[in-house]
């Protein structure tokens, strides 16, 4: 599904990635995780194809296309969806429409029908059900004026919708609290098909209470010092980042 | 298939082919033209006055607005800049030649009706399709008038001001110079010495226009400088919804547009008035625009009377622009909403005057201004509350969107309140497109155009939902085109 090999790449001079390898097979949950400043951020952008991000050495490849090739409307395309850790407003957008728009473009590149409005408004109400979301925040413009909680279920949604066989979720439980927490690891657990692989990028290890990964990686400086199941991340919890990162710099 | 209309228009604005980014609508149609030589004296006033068979108190008032227009200055406070216009160059009057005037579409000159055809708006297919009845000004002179039988049936009178001022002189005496005196400024001025056409519509007293009233105009023949007059008036009681839009073909040298449009409601009476301007605006460098200087007023005269403009301008090199409205009557409302996009060197100084007469007057300012690569605008507005205006009120919001770091936006708003009992809100905000909302909708599998696409119309939206459903599909088409390769 995803195959990530020696991945380096710079912000300005600075080279953040620093040899990055990662497998992620159909249907996996892997959580990434990691200190401050060790890259989880850089990694999720590299892969959704954000500016400002120089790709120096390595290869991404996504259900055999050469991701980093793509511009990020085309990794979208393909089925790469990334839950932003800060999901931007857009006033006088319809959210609805948004979505209406982004589903269709997405339906287009596939050489599927587009959906009309009926069907449309179908499937939103199906997936609603799923998640045990109301409509309140459809009729609103995309992010505008929510609240954290808000946005980050508005992101979920977003998923759900967009059906990606591969979802990044860039640090998702940042700035919330525990209800909002498991409304929003619920609906990633609804979400979760024998197709559809997640990418879990987080610093705490409280998500992982809520969506429980298959496998547990720490990233540090830029690669993945080790890897495990998810009894790493209680590790993790119990003793902190530096017993790792210290054992590997020794 | 769409579920509303309003759908209808989200994807026809969401779309539509936008592969063209070239202005679209340059192309020259060739038919022979009745043309004057350049210059302008009394002698070429007396010339179009005399061509158009105009009654003599009409040419009286010509002489007189020209001889005031020649002790008047050209305005310079607008923040616009064009070298000096050589009015001598100008050649005041093209009509197309044509020895009887067309009684039906089948003797309009199909060359003519090929030029509509290629702007999309086939003057048949309207006619089946819309009902809106279409009084095209070529150049100069009015070609086809339709629906007007079924106009005539209600009473309501449209058509071109010049046969309006044979038919219907006593009307054009009451009313013409009403709202915009041939002193007020100095394009009105050299408008009322030498417009050559424009429309007339009179809604009789109770009278709902039962369709959209449309005009097309465009401006054909080189170095002809286009001086439109239109005259609206809505008796008591009446309504009527007008639309206008433009386009031009490509030329190499500027070309003038000097429109006056006059607006008159009486008691109870409402007009609302929409245009969509897409005149060519001039090549990378802003050579060979159009100077769009138009004067738009409106005068609410009785009371309770309502007008309302809505404008989206697209085009011109330079546009220079305030529908205005008097608001004398008592509870009078005027409304005035705008979306103006400037990109490569386009300049607009563009906004309203709401002018506060009478008792309890109302009105609302909605502007939204986009401006990308090296475009420069300005609102400027202007709500004055008169001494005896007791109890107005007035809401202002102006929006700015900016792309890209080249271009300008300034807000001149401009307030006098002489009565303390006014009640005034303005609101003003700036903002751009930032990558990261670009890079969210390219993230759900947008592209980018599609993106600016939706967060303009986003930004623009207040405006689209006062405009008839036909002009919001066309304002959305015009303004993704318009801004296409304007990022990055």
């Amino acid at each position: 599904m995803l195959s990530v090999k020696g991945l380096k790449a710079n912000v300005g001079e600075k080279e953040i990635l620093q040899g990055l390898d990662l497998e992620v097979g159909p249907g996996e949950v892997h959580a990434i995780m990691g200190p401050n400043g060790s890259g989880k951020s850089t990694f999720a952008h590299v892969l959704s194809g954000r500016e400002g991000y120089e790709v120096t050495d390595g290869s991404v490849t996504f259900d055999g296309a050469d991701l980093l090739e793509l511009e990020p409307e085309e990794r979208a395309r393909i089925g790469l969806f990334l839950a932003f850790q800060y999901p931007v407003e857009l006033p006088g957008v319809n959210n609805t429409y948004f979505l209406k728009a982004a589903l269709n473009a997405i339906r287009k590149s596939r050489g599927e029908e587009e959906l009309d409005a009926v069907s449309f408004m179908r499937l939103m109400k199906e997936r609603l059900k799923i998640l045990h979301l109301d409509d309140s925040l459809l009729k609103r413009p995309v992010n505008f004026g929510f609240s954290g909680g808000e946005k980050k279920r508005n992101e979920i949604f977003q998923m759900a919708m967009l059906e990606p066989k591969l979802a990044i979720l860039d640090e998702t439980d940042s700035g919330l609290d525990i209800d909002a927490l498991r409304i929003v690891a619920d609906g990633v657990n609804a979400l979760r098909s024998p197709e559809r692989s997640m990418l879990v990028v987080t610093h705490y290890q409280r998500l992982l209470d809520y969506i429980q990964p298959d496998y547990v990686h720490v990233l540090a400086k830029g690669r993945i010092i080790r890897s495990g199941g998810k009894e790493l991340a209680l590790e993790l919890e119990e003793k902190g980042y530096g017993w790792i990162v210290g054992e590997e710099a020794a | 298939m769409s579920a509303t209309p309003e759908d209808a228009v989200r994807e026809a604005g969401q779309y539509d082919d936008l592969v063209k980014s070239e202005y679209e609508h340059g192309f020259v149609t060739e038919i022979e033209s009745d043309t004057l030589p350049p210059g302008l004296d009394e002698d070429v006033i007396r010339a179009i006055s005399q061509r158009k068979g105009e009654p003599e108190f009409m040419l009286e008032w010509r002489l007189s607005a020209y001889r005031k227009w020649l002790e008047m200055p050209t305005p310079k406070w607008a923040s616009v800049h064009y070298p000096p216009i050589d009015f001598q160059s100008i050649s005041y009057f093209s009509a197309p030649k044509k020895k009887e005037g067309p009684k039906s579409l089948d003797e309009v000159d199909p060359l003519l009706l090929e030029t509509y055809e290629k702007l999309g708006i086939p003057i048949e297919e309207q006619k089946a399709l819309a009902g809106v009845a279409v009084d095209a000004v070529f150049d100069s002179v009015s070609v086809a008038t339709t629906f007007r039988e079924k106009l005539a049936e209600v009473g309501v009178i449209f058509c071109s001001i010049s046969e309006a001022m044979q038919e219907h002189p006593e009307l054009i005496k009451k009313y013409i110079g009403s709202v915009v005196p041939a002193t007020d400024n100095f394009y009105a001025g050299l408008n009322s010495a030498v417009f050559t056409d424009g429309t007339f519509v009179y809604v009789p007293k109770n009278t709902r226009c039962p369709m959209e009233l449309s005009t097309y105009f465009r401006i054909n023949t080189a170095n002809t400088g286009q001086f439109e007059r239109t005259l609206i008036v809505a008796d008591e009681g009446s309504y009527v919804s007008y639309l206008e839009g433009c386009t031009a073909p490509q030329r190499d040298e500027n070309q003038l547009h000097a429109a006056v449009v006059e607006l008159i409601a009486l008691d109870d009476a409402e007009i609302k008035y929409s245009t969509v301007q897409n005149w060519y605006p001039g090549d990378e460098e802003g050579r060979g625009g159009i100077y769009n200087f138009v004067t738009k007023r409106g005068d609410c005269r009785g009371a309770r009377s309502k007008i309302s403009w809505t404008q989206v301008e697209t085009g011109s090199a330079i546009t220079w622009k305030y529908p205005s409205c008097i608001l004398r009557g008592d509870d009078s409302v005027g409304e005035f909403y705008s979306v103006a996009v400037t990109k490569g060197r386009q300049q607009a100084d563009t906004g309203t005057k709401m002018i506060h007469l009478g008792k309890r007057t109302s009105s609302t300012i909605v502007s939204k201004g986009i401006s990308a690569q090296h475009g420069q605008q300005s609102y400027r507005g202007l709500v004055r509350i008169a001494g005896k205006a007791e109890g107005a009120r007035n809401h202002t919001q102006c929006d700015s969107l900016l792309i890209g770091d080249k271009c300008a936006a300034n807000t001149f708003p401009y307030i006098e309140v002489k009565n303390p009992s006014a009640k005034m809100e303005h609101e003003a905000t700036t903002s751009k497109i930032s990558d990261d909302q670009l890079f969210y909708c390219r993230s759900r599998g947008l592209s980018e155009e599609d993106a600016v696409s939706m967060i303009v119309n986003g930004f623009c939206k207040e405006v689209f939902n006062e405009l008839p459903m036909e002009f919001a599909v066309e304002a959305q088409k015009l303004l993704s085109i318009s801004l296409e390769g304007a990022v990055g």
